[in-house]
């Protein structure tokens, strides 16, 4: 037997004072530095990223080249910041081609007519059932590689998962008693949908789109590194990854440096994806 | 002394709450139970009542702070004592039963392995020797065909032989102390009948119970001493006799004046004064609402069959029954949120039930509902005000006022006013939310509202405040109600003619004073029978 005091939780006190947890500090600065970086990449490079220098080539790092140089002496830590802007932008694009799709897909399977939620339902368990990265793998050879064929094979990677988030959401709005409550007073379709379906099915959406940008940005890079993406010698983050694994026995900045910057991106967007969803889901009650 | 088998003397609790001083939820409550006595704890909800028994069952927990000058079962001090000795003591010497069976069942386990763990803890016979007693115990508390029930699985059982279920595994070592924390408020009337008759009988068996209820007629009928508590105070204690008839504090007169029943009709139940007088001829002739023959199948079961109702401009019919009688799916037909299999249902003359679903929306706005959980039929991105707005913009009457002030004249209406506008439902009370779902309700001047519910899940002076607001709305506006409830009080006390359901079907119907004093049919007569009254101690 368990017993709860629920009775007794006490009033719901309002967030009197809330503090920025330190962790999401850290992370809002790491993710500003790299949109930062994405927007007006010159502001904070040192460098030219494609200025090469036979002289200082595989250079460690240093206080001329901050995270060192590459095999024919370019400087790494202006090609990561010149490689942000497209890898965010790939992890962005494929977070709302993903977005899109789930949408489409989620909303059909969960408030379509009987004929189109079905086979929609059949569709996603079928490509529920191949793993993302297979997935994207697929259309990549499909597209072939370049940088827009990975944002949409990520996106189409991620966005079974994501629709099935959407369909069981808007499941739960659709039975709710509000939306019964709204249909009662005498709403048209139309407007329980706009009203009331959309926004709180969105509402835990919201967060996810920060946990999914980072997610994002380590799938394209890792097709990247695979040399199914971007290709050399455009510095986005997979291509260096794939760049510097030659010289990875006498360079090993060349590969540790642009992974951790992935992993910053990663980290930092899916800690305030975190933080974002308990705010949200704090707020309900 | 030494008959107390229970005695607490100044018990304080305090509630330990995160950058916040601990609030005092219990203050200096003292009482003694002796043997094959009934102790009842009386309140609503936040009394304290609940966790006076839980400080006495050791499961107060890491949130709670207990002092007491005495607290003690058999003079043994309960205090401070650790959680192996609680676990040898719980169950052997103290029996503790929950509101909910289904909760604190094993959902996967048979209930009688259930009751066999609770023997097997304690060290009690062998696994053949428990099983028997298992069944004995099973028959002890009225189960039928123990031995085919002890196999099953809490969701296989009903409500009622679920709630023994967990009294057998309560009283398996004959704890001379029971301690159940609202045993029946889940629970049909029918059932609830049962379930007392089982307490009843253990009290005559030299058990001590102590009862945890917010329903004094519940506990009229086996309560031999009552403490009534407000806020966590005693604020009245004695015998069932005396507190039930002759009140001293005010706060118990008004939990007595506001329990609804036969005696009550036509009569305020909050104290309150009387909204505006009725205009004359309300209340006429025209059927505003009529179902024919309605029928309603699921999965090859029927919710509703064949039943066919008239509310007439003005008047209150009662839809009573148990759960799954059915009524719940006849008032959603009844909102054309469901079609019937057959049969038809006509608003003022027009079909409403098939009729499509443009015309069906002209007609909404006439028909309005109040739920049961007002909370889950809010958008909770909403604020009252957005609630209200929404619902004015579908009124289609000549608009007089600006839509805010239009709302505030709503909220006015209910009771409540202006400063409510920007509040978000899910910090308001339980009272307050529905009348907030009232005003929702009749923004939209609809001829009638169906109230599914709407006050059962109410502390009952809360349900008087409401009962009384309905009975105001309704003078003042001449709005018929299709009132559905389980409690047979509320509907007396409310309807004008009454719909008796059971498995679906309508087996009464008729005039309320009809039905209720003069019922013709056994099921009707049985859930009367059952009906737990004060009045019972008068005659008594």
């Amino acid at each position: 037997m368990t017993t709860h005091l629920t009775d007794y939780a006490g009033p719901r006190t309002q967030r009197a004072g809330w503090q920025l947890p330190v962790s999401v500090l850290l992370s809002g600065i790491v993710a500003l530095f790299f949109i930062v970086a994405a927007l007006t990449p010159g502001a904070l490079a040192t460098h030219d990223p494609f200025a090469t220098d036979l002289y200082r080539a595989l250079q460690a790092p240093s206080w001329a080249n901050w995270l060192g140089t590459d095999d024919i002496g370019r400087d790494l830590y202006s090609r990561i910041i010149w490689g942000t802007r497209q890898s965010l932008l790939i992890g962005i694009g494929a977070m709302a081609i993903a977005l899109f799709g789930a949408i489409v897909l989620g909303f059909s399977a969960a408030l379509g007519p009987r004929w189109l939620a079905e086979p929609v339902n059949r569709l996603l368990e079928i490509l529920l059932a191949f793993p993302t990265l297979l997935l994207a793998l697929l259309f990549v050879a499909l597209l072939g590689p370049s940088a827009s064929s990975l944002l949409i094979s990520v996106g189409i990677g991620t966005a079974p998962g994501y629709a099935r988030l959407v369909r069981a959401q808007a499941l739960q709005v659709k039975q709710s008693g509000y939306v019964e409550a709204a249909r009662a007073l005498g709403h048209p379709w139309h407007r329980l949908f706009i009203q009331h379906i959309a926004p709180n099915v969105f509402r835990p959406l919201f967060s996810l789109v920060a946990l999914g940008i980072g997610q994002s940005v380590v799938w394209a890079s890792g097709l990247s590194f695979l040399g199914l993406g971007v290709v050399p010698p455009s510095p986005e983050w997979g291509a260096l990854l794939e760049a510097g694994k030659i010289n990875v026995t006498v360079a090993w900045w060349l590969e540790v440096l642009p992974g951790i910057a992935i992993v910053l991106v990663a980290l930092s967007f899916t800690q305030i994806g975190r933080y974002i969803q308990q705010r949200a889901e704090g707020e309900k009650r | 002394m030494s008959n107390n088998v229970i005695e607490v003397r100044d018990l304080n609790i305090w509630a330990r709450a995160e950058n916040a001083a601990p609030r005092h939820i219990v203050k200096n409550v003292s009482f003694a139970l002796q043997r094959g006595q009934c102790l009842a704890l009386v309140g609503e909800s936040g009394s304290g009542k609940s966790v006076t028994a839980r400080a006495l069952v050791g499961l107060a927990g890491e949130q709670l702070q207990v002092q007491a000058n005495t607290l003690s079962l058999h003079g043994e001090a309960l205090l401070g004592r650790s959680e192996s000795w609680w676990r040898r003591v719980r169950g052997s010497k103290v029996g503790f039963i929950l509101q909910d069976a289904l909760v604190s069942l094993d959902p996967l386990r048979p209930v009688g392995k259930e009751i066999a763990e609770a023997l097997a803890l304690h060290g009690w016979g062998n696994a053949a020797s428990r099983q028997q007693k298992v069944q004995a115990l099973l028959e002890e508390v009225g189960v039928p065909q123990a031995a085919y029930r002890a196999s099953q699985r809490p969701g296989e059982l009903s409500g009622g032989l679920r709630q023994r279920a967990l009294i057998a595994s309560a009283i398996a070592l004959h704890p001379d102390v029971l301690i159940a924390d609202e045993p029946t408020t889940a629970l049909d009337v029918t059932v609830q009948a049962q379930v007392l008759e089982v307490l009843r009988q253990m009290l005559d068996r030299g058990t001590s119970v102590i009862l945890i209820s917010h329903d004094l007629a519940v506990v009229a009928k086996i309560a031999d001493q009552i403490l009534v508590m407000q806020g966590g105070a005693i604020v009245e204690a004695g015998t069932a006799q005396q507190v039930l008839q002759q009140p001293q504090h005010p706060y118990t007169q008004g939990l007595i004046n506001a329990i609804p029943s036969e005696h009550t009709k036509g009569q305020r139940l909050s104290g309150s004064a009387p909204g505006a007088p009725a205009p004359a001829g309300v209340k006429s002739a025209d059927v505003l609402l009529e179902a024919r023959h309605i029928v309603k199948r699921f999965r090859g079961h029927s919710a509703v069959a064949d039943v066919s109702f008239t509310l007439r401009r003005g008047e209150t019919l009662g839809i009573v029954g148990e759960s799954g009688s059915g009524k719940t799916t006849l008032s959603r037909i009844a909102l054309a949120l469901e079609a019937p299999d057959s049969g038809e249902v006509l608003f003022a003359g027009q079909l409403w039930s098939h009729a499509s679903a443009a015309a069906q929306r002209a007609i909404r706005r006439q028909i309005a509902v109040v739920y049961q959980d007002p909370l889950s039929s809010f958008d909770p991105r909403w604020r009252v005000a957005d609630i209200l707005l929404d619902a004015i913009a579908l009124d289609q009457h000549p608009a007089t006022h600006t839509p805010r002030d239009r709302a505030i004249s709503l909220l006015q209406s209910v009771g409540l006013g202006a400063e409510h506008l920007n509040q978000w439902p899910a910090r308001m009370s339980g009272g307050q939310r529905q009348r907030v779902a009232i005003a929702r309700a009749i923004a939209t001047h609809p001829q009638v509202i169906v109230l599914d519910e709407a006050v059962s899940a109410l502390d009952v002076t809360i349900q008087a405040q409401i009962l009384d607001l309905l009975s105001d709305l309704q003078a003042q506006l001449g709005v018929s109600y299709l009132f559905i409830s389980h409690d047979l009080g509320v509907i007396h006390h409310m309807s004008d003619r009454v719909l008796v359901m059971q498995n679906g079907e309508a087996v009464e119907q008729g005039a309320a004073d009809e039905v209720f004093y003069r019922p013709r049919h056994p099921y009707t007569q049985k859930l009367l029978a059952s009906l737990p009254r004060l009045a019972a101690l008068e005659i008594a």
